[in-house]
């Protein structure tokens, strides 16, 4: 018998099915990617419980009614200046009876806490609170090791945000962008001081920079805390 | 002569095609490496507003979404409505969603999953408040408002 060579496959329609995925992976598949802003939303709480007692100089609430105009701690407020309000509430630069008092936090005050609460809590193994407070102690003197001295904010100030249900979400979104911005530039402000970078290049999986990121979240924390509904005016 | 006119009459080579699979295929790897797979047809319209301080959603895989806004068919009326998967939704499928959400996830998972939310701007608050609710009631607590990079305030 004659052999004749293998005959080649004709590649020619290779394009064609290589055309054919190409066009069936663009319509089944989104680029989009989905960034937003992280909320976490206050757990439950039952019905018959009073909300606690606190000071009124430690909350900034801000309110948005149907029409979209803000009342900022009783004032009315341009959505402009909201940024410069909340970080004026987190520092407190002149001293205003009306923000919250800050604590100022010193390496001897830490060091004194840290050690009368180790020795509470060896007396006392099984108590919870003290060995909490210990926590924070902890991480304060972690925070003024890192950064130095600084102004701490009372534990319970926080912002408050109230919305109608007649507020559009878009700026619904425009007030939660920009309190968030204002405690996100103080912080920028402090890590670039401190450490020379951004806080927003930090990164929380590096052990490099948790601490420094710890550090910076303990001077600014980010609290802003989405009241329970009310109907505020309107509607 | 007949030497040199042959040559005049030649005209262009064809263009070798053969590395246009070669092409065709790097453009597929590229879009298959960039691109995820569409979870469910949008029943409503969602322009989603702006915003400056916004986050990566890190794992889409613990990722739901609710979406609210007009229908996108006008025989619905153009009132904005909540969109759970592929289907139109009321307030009170909502608990029942995310169980069966939690349910399909690991349990060591279970307590990382977002509840994104893509939301019409010109949405009223009314119905993003009432689902927020629902959501806080189920112990649903991350949340994410969806929202494109861009300035907000002008």
């Amino acid at each position: 018998m004659a052999r004749r060579p293998l005959q080649e496959i004709n590649a020619g329609s290779m394009a064609d099915i290589a055309f054919l995925l190409l066009i069936f992976f663009l319509v089944t598949t989104t680029m989009d990617q989905d960034i937003g802003i992280l909320r976490q939303l206050p757990p439950p709480v039952p019905e018959d419980t009073n909300p606690p007692e606190v000071n009124r100089r430690n909350v900034y609430d801000v309110l948005v009614n149907s029409a979209d105009r803000l009342l900022v701690k009783g004032e009315p407020m341009d959505i402009r200046n909201l940024k410069e309000g909340a970080k004026e509430f987190y520092t407190n630069p002149s001293k205003r009876v009306d923000l919250p008092e800050l604590r100022r936090i010193t390496k001897s005050l830490c060091v004194e806490n840290v050690s009368q609460l180790k020795a509470a809590v060896t007396q006392n193994p099984n108590d919870k609170d003290l060995r909490n407070k210990l926590g924070e102690w902890e991480d304060r003197l972690a925070a003024v090791d890192l950064l130095g001295e600084y102004n701490e904010l009372p534990s319970s100030a926080l912002i408050s945000l109230q919305n109608d249900r007649g507020t559009s979400y878009d700026m619904y979104i425009k007030v939660q962008n920009e309190l968030s911005a204002g405690v996100n530039e103080l912080r920028n402000e402090l890590s670039e001081e401190k450490f020379g970078v951004p806080y927003s290049t930090l990164n929380i999986l590096s052990d490099d920079d948790k601490p420094k990121i710890k550090a910076v979240r303990a001077v600014y924390p980010q609290r802003i805390s989405e009241a329970e509904p009310k109907n505020i005016g309107g509607l | 002569m007949s030497k040199f006119s042959k040559k005049g009459k030649k005209g262009l080579p064809a263009v070798s095609t053969a590395s246009l699979p070669d092409i065709i295929f790097m453009l597929l790897f590229f879009f298959m490496v960039v691109t995820v797979m569409r979870e469910d047809d949008p029943k409503v319209k969602v322009s989603k507003p702006n915003a400056t301080e916004t986050e990566k959603l890190e794992k889409k895989s613990l990722v739901d979404y609710i979406n609210v806004g007009p229908p996108v068919d006008p025989r619905f009326g153009t009132e904005p409505k909540i969109q759970l998967d592929d289907a139109f939704a009321d307030l009170a499928d909502i608990p029942v969603w995310v169980k069966m959400n939690r349910d399909r996830r690991k349990e060591a998972e279970q307590s990382l999953i977002t509840t994104s939310l893509k939301v019409d701007k010109k949405t009223k608050m009314g119905i993003v408040t009432d689902i927020k609710q629902e959501l806080r009631e189920t112990n649903a607590l991350k949340i994410n408002y969806s929202v494109n990079k861009g300035s907000a305030v002008d």
